[in-house]
């Protein structure tokens, strides 16, 4: 049976309620109220994992979200499964289950220990270094690395849980219920803001609520006795919500905030079931209050990393908080006052502090006394030199230090002890301050870096912003929130607060040792196994940026982003180059403060709702007779619809040929379609489009081609005149949206005098385009009253009518070379009118075709896609497209690019046809073509754009961008392939029915 | 995250705009009278200012109008906003 270490009752532990959880397949036990870390120490387990590097065991360190070391993987094997989350903030619950990480087989016997012992050979670098050479060897290494390394499990299975996002607005935004943040929140609240608190944990009260140090006083209280009452009055104030468990993540520009709200992490597997698990609150506030409290620092000294060396101030908490002695041998190490509050709190519970040991000279606090009262042993001057037990502390040893703090004198003494509480003095947690873009400023005197300059309106107040006496904290926030909230008086005007600590403090970056720093490890990031040796070597190896060493030693690039040891590597680099560190600056701390889920990232954007498809009124027509789909910008369109097992091109080649010699269906709706109205729409259509629109007849279509200003293609269709000021526009499916907002731009920027007025009506309407020989035929049968013959209804002109009552536009367009009728209806209608056509066709063996076989017919013809045969460099001249350029028209947009030097070069890349030697090769599509094999370099000419097996002329047809293609008519060209080099001859890129014949048959 | 005030919407969550460039730069009324460097010059240079800078912005999830935003590109900090063809605010 392992040793229980539960010392005190606790009120934040409830002892009834007793739950069992299973770590690395043990069974363990804790109370209500328990952290898998405070459950896992008080069965006298410390090991918990191993480092990354070099597989030494580690233990927990801290209490919080700070924890390097204590990252474990929770319910391995499950579909719930997490990694990388820290010990140190799970709730336990009954059923929990949690392994150890980065270690194999197990974290008592880790094959990568063994690099511990080598690591004279892992220097900072070593996997730059190493690694990169001879590349052939890349494969060894990585299955080395990719075994033995690697933070925890994914999943493997999907999640079951729901995540949600929530958008939420307040006056007031308190981060941290820590006593400022407690106060801040009431007295905002009081005074009508709309205030939220957010607390990372599931207790409101920060460590004060925990604080036992008898000199402190407020209102002659113990400050957790006043604080205790300050909370049960949040309860009763309106204006006011409180979130526990809920981490702020990010903290953006313009009092944006991100915050994690954690629902169901502590509850029991049954308890979670069809529950949200965790909220990712989007914060927009007014106002900010930081009150976000400050880390404890570790100190540096060789092998500073054993399982049992912790904090003090969490030695503190597990003692006062959950009631567990961290050891049974204790001995503190510090800088200053803190490690004696924690060395009071195990003595007054009747637990062994074996010494405190002090790098100070003296102290002559009231707390110090009260230490030396009861007779604990302190070594003032003393540094541990080294420490020994590998899987947990079992001893330290300590020597005199110099007057200067950079050596150790006289005789080295072993102390035997469990557990080390280690006290370097505080941190503010800036984190989130400096993610706000506001700046930090070094406090040389307290060794801080504090906020400065604030960019939005925001305070920071309590110890994020260096103030650690309760006195200091007090005058602070009242003085603050005075100004911040503009009001005259605060609850705690009035209210005396009585301090101890005297506060000195000796900084000394990295403590010396009696052996070469190159024969000790003292760690600075635990989690990366950065030590004091690395951050020295990559000076001495030129690197001077802060940012640079950060990753040439990796240190604070863990999942911790090094939230204990960044202040210490910038003190070394600072020390070793001999600068000051307030001229070093930071590395920047990146959002989330601590990692989030992709669960909460994504909320319910998952499933079908991850990425939203754009459906055809059609598209259930489509579904039930088996169409392959094929995804265009976000529209989910009819590839092409396979019928007796058919594959893709056999089903293509059937559809073009029935689409040629008798009729075809597609469902057009996904076209960009713009109504155009205004007195100056033909003026409009003049400057947007290359051709002149001017004296188009009411009733006739038109192609056109758009250009972007820099006389590139950028989209093209047919446009239709309503009417005198009447136009409709299609565009391409996938440049609708963007179509509309250029258009949009030269309207009310460019030309705000043009009586223009653009709808996007591309939703509003289904389409659907009737081809081939027996069209009209068909429509004849749906609209037996509109005249059809080529004088009423020629090619390029519209008919508004109707089909039965369904009001319908109808243009006589082709995309294909075939006699066709693009039929508009209202959306709602789509599928009605789709399954009209269907019925009139079916004598004619109508076949309905997606878009492959669209593409085929239209390349048969030469018709370019825009996107597909261009690619944003080619103008109407590279097309081929010199007809539809107007000479005439004074401007356009893109004209002026049009005779820029550069378009004008003969050897640009042209459109042509190309035509394989041998007809039954089909070409691939971005394949490069060149005129010379065996060329090197290889001078490639340009690639195949479009390229099919042509069924209506037997053999295979390609578009290609050929550099001087234009004069190459009849050139042979090689197109180069893996397998074999390709004999193609250059052609005319229309290769089916190039005098437009079957339009009118 | 910035929170842009549309002229004709009021406070909105940036994602519903998009920055569409510089400001000010006028289409010339005839382009084709430009030298090949003038129309470069319209077509492609761009100042790209750190500090102080004028752009366009499109309420394009919203009013989709155009509008002038004056922006301080190191800090973000939206020092004025107002509409197409009014005259920017003197610095
Ligand atoms: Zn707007």
């Amino acid at each position: 049976m392992t040793k229980n270490l539960r010392v005190k009752s606790s009120e934040y532990i409830d002892e009834t309620n007793r739950i069992s959880f299973k770590f690395n397949g043990k069974i363990y036990h804790g109370f209500k109220g328990d952290t898998l870390a405070s459950a896992l120490l008080a069965n006298d387990v410390h090991l918990v994992g191993r480092s990354f590097k070099y597989h030494r065991p580690r233990g927990i360190m801290t209490s919080g979200s700070e924890e390097p070391n204590a990252i474990v993987q929770i319910n391995p094997g499950t579909n719930r499964t997490e990694p990388n989350v820290r010990a140190t903030e799970v709730e336990i619950y009954e059923g929990l289950e949690a392994s150890s990480q980065n270690c194999w087989p197990s974290v008592e016997f880790d094959i990568g220990g063994i690099n511990n012992f080598l690591s004279p050979f892992f220097p900072a670098g070593f996997y730059y270094k190493t690694f990169m050479w001879p590349a052939s060897f890349w494969e060894k290494y990585e299955f080395f690395i990719r075994h033995s390394a690697g933070l925890g499990k994914s999943p493997t299975s999907s999640d079951p849980d729901i995540y949600d996002h929530r958008n939420v607005h307040c006056d007031v935004l308190v981060v941290g219920a820590g006593i400022s943040g407690i106060m801040a929140a009431k007295n905002a609240a009081k005074n009508n803001f709309k205030t939220l608190l957010v607390e990372e944990k599931n207790e409101l009260g920060g460590s004060t609520i925990f604080e036992n140090n008898e000199f402190n006083k407020i209102d002659n209280k113990s400050p957790s006795e006043w604080l205790k009452k300050e909370i049960e009055e949040l309860k009763s104030i309106k204006n006011l919500e409180i979130k526990t468990r809920t981490s702020v993540a990010a903290y953006h520009q313009y009092n944006y905030l991100l915050a994690r709200e954690n629902l169901t992490d502590h509850l029991e597997a049954k308890d979670k079931i069809n529950k949200i698990r965790q909220r990712l609150l989007k914060i927009r506030a007014k106002k900010v209050i930081l009150a976000t409290g400050a880390l404890e620092r570790p100190l540096i000294f060789n092998n500073n990393d054993r399982p049992g060396i912790m904090l003090s101030s969490a030695v503190k908490k597990y003692s006062e908080f959950f009631g567990v002695a961290c050891g049974s041998k204790n001995i503190f190490f510090t800088n200053n006052d803190s490690a004696y509050e924690g060395a009071l709190s195990l003595f007054n519970k009747g637990i062994n502090v074996e010494a405190i040991i002090d790098i100070r000279e003296q102290s002559e606090s009231k707390i110090v006394k009260k230490v030396k009262e009861a007779g604990i042993k302190i070594y003032w001057s003393h540094s541990i030199v080294d420490t020994t037990g590998y899987k947990r502390l079992n001893s330290v040893s300590i020597m005199k230090l110099s007057n200067d703090g950079t050596s150790v004198t006289g005789n080295k003494i072993s102390i035997s002890c469990d557990c080390l509480g280690v006290a370097g003095g505080w941190t503010p947690a800036v984190h989130l301050y400096t993610q706000s873009g506001s700046k930090l400023k070094f406090d040389e005197e307290k060794k801080v870096f504090l906020p400065n300059k604030n960019t939005s309106e925001q305070i920071s107040i309590g110890s994020c912003n260096g103030d650690f006496k309760l006195d200091e904290i007090f005058n602070n926030i009242k003085k603050k929130i005075k100004e911040m909230l503009n009001i005259n008086i605060t609850d705690f005007d009035n209210i005396k607060v009585e301090n101890d600590q005297e506060n000195s403090k000796r900084n000394i970056w990295l403590l010396p040792s009696d052996k070469t720093l190159g024969k000790t490890k003292p760690f600075v990031d635990y989690q990366n196994d950065a030590t004091a040796k690395d951050i020295k070597l990559a000076l001495r190896e030129g690197f001077r940026s802060i940012e640079h060493v950060k990753r040439y030693t990796t240190t604070g690039m863990g999942t911790d982003q090094g939230k204990l040891g960044n202040m210490h590597a910038l003190g070394i680099i600072a020390d070793t180059a001999g600068v000051k560190m307030g001229e070093l600056g930071t590395t920047t701390f990146r959002p989330p403060y601590t990692p989030l889920t992709f669960g909460t990232i994504v909320g319910r954007n998952v499933g079908k709702f991850f990425d939203i498809f754009r459906r055809t009124p059609m598209n259930d027509w489509h579904v039930e007779n088996k169409a392959e789909f094929e995804n265009v910008g976000q529209w989910k369109r009819a590839w092409y619809y396979p019928i007796n097992g058919e594959t893709m091109h056999q089903a293509v080649q059937r559809e073009s040929k029935a689409a040629r010699e008798s009729a075809g269906i597609l469902d057009a709706s996904t076209l960009g379609k713009i109504d155009i109205q205004g007195s100056d729409a033909s003026e409009f259509l003049n400057r947007v489009y290359t051709n002149a629109w001017s004296k188009l007849a009411i009733g006739k279509c038109r192609y056109g081609l758009m250009l972007n200003e820099d006389g590139m293609v950028y989209d093209d269709g047919v446009t239709t005149r309503l009417g005198e000021n009447h136009y409709i526009m299609s565009t391409t499916t996938g440049g609708a949206a963007n179509v509309l907002g250029k258009l949009e731009d030269y309207l009310q920027t460019e030309w705000p005098e043009l009586d223009v007025y653009l709808t996007s009506v591309t939703d509003h309407y289904a389409t659907v385009s009737l081809c081939g020989p027996n069209s009209k035929k068909i429509l004849k049968k749906i609209i037996p009253d509109l005249d059809l013959s080529d004088e009423n209804f020629p090619h390029m002109s519209f008919k508004e009518t109707n089909i039965g009552n369904i009001q319908c536009r109808i243009m006589r367009i082709s995309f294909t070379g075939e006699h066709s009728y693009e039929i508009n209806v209202q959306a709602s209608y789509g599928k009605d009118l789709w399954e009209k056509c269907m019925q009139a066709g079916n004598e004619f063996n109508i076949t309905p075709y997606g878009t492959e076989t669209m593409h085929l017919l239209r390349a048969e013809k030469g018709f370019i896609i825009v996107g597909q045969d261009t690619d944003g460099t080619m103008t109407p001249i590279d097309l081929q497209m010199d007809w539809i350029v107007s000479k005439k028209k004074y401007d356009f947009i893109g004209k002026r690019s049009l005779y820029r030097s550069d378009t004008m070069r003969e050897d640009r890349k042209q459109l042509v046809g190309l035509l394989t030697d041998d007809p039954n090769i089909i070409l691939e599509e971005g394949a490069q073509i060149v005129s010379k094999l065996n060329q090197n370099p290889v001078e490639m000419l340009g690639h195949v754009t479009s390229s099919y097996f042509s069924p209506n002329l037997n053999k295979s047809i390609a578009l290609a961008v050929v550099r001087g293609g234009k004069d190459m008519m009849g050139k042979k060209l090689f197109v180069p392939m893996e397998d074999k080099n390709i004999n193609v001859t250059v052609a005319n890129p229309v290769f089916y029915d190039e005098k437009n014949e079957r339009l009118n048959a | 995250m910035f929170l842009i005030n549309c002229p004709y919407c009021g406070e909105r969550d940036q994602q519903e705009f998009k920055a569409g460039g510089e400001a000010h730069i006028e289409r010339p009324k005839q382009p084709t009278e430009l030298s090949d460097d003038e129309w470069a010059e319209y077509l492609f240079m761009r100042k790209n200012i750190k500090g102080v800078q004028f752009e366009r912005w499109n309420h394009a999830h919203g009013c989709r109008k155009w509008f002038n935003m004056v922006r301080d590109t190191s800090s973000d900090e939206i020092k004025a906003i107002y509409k197409m063809g009014e005259k920017p605010p003197s610095q």
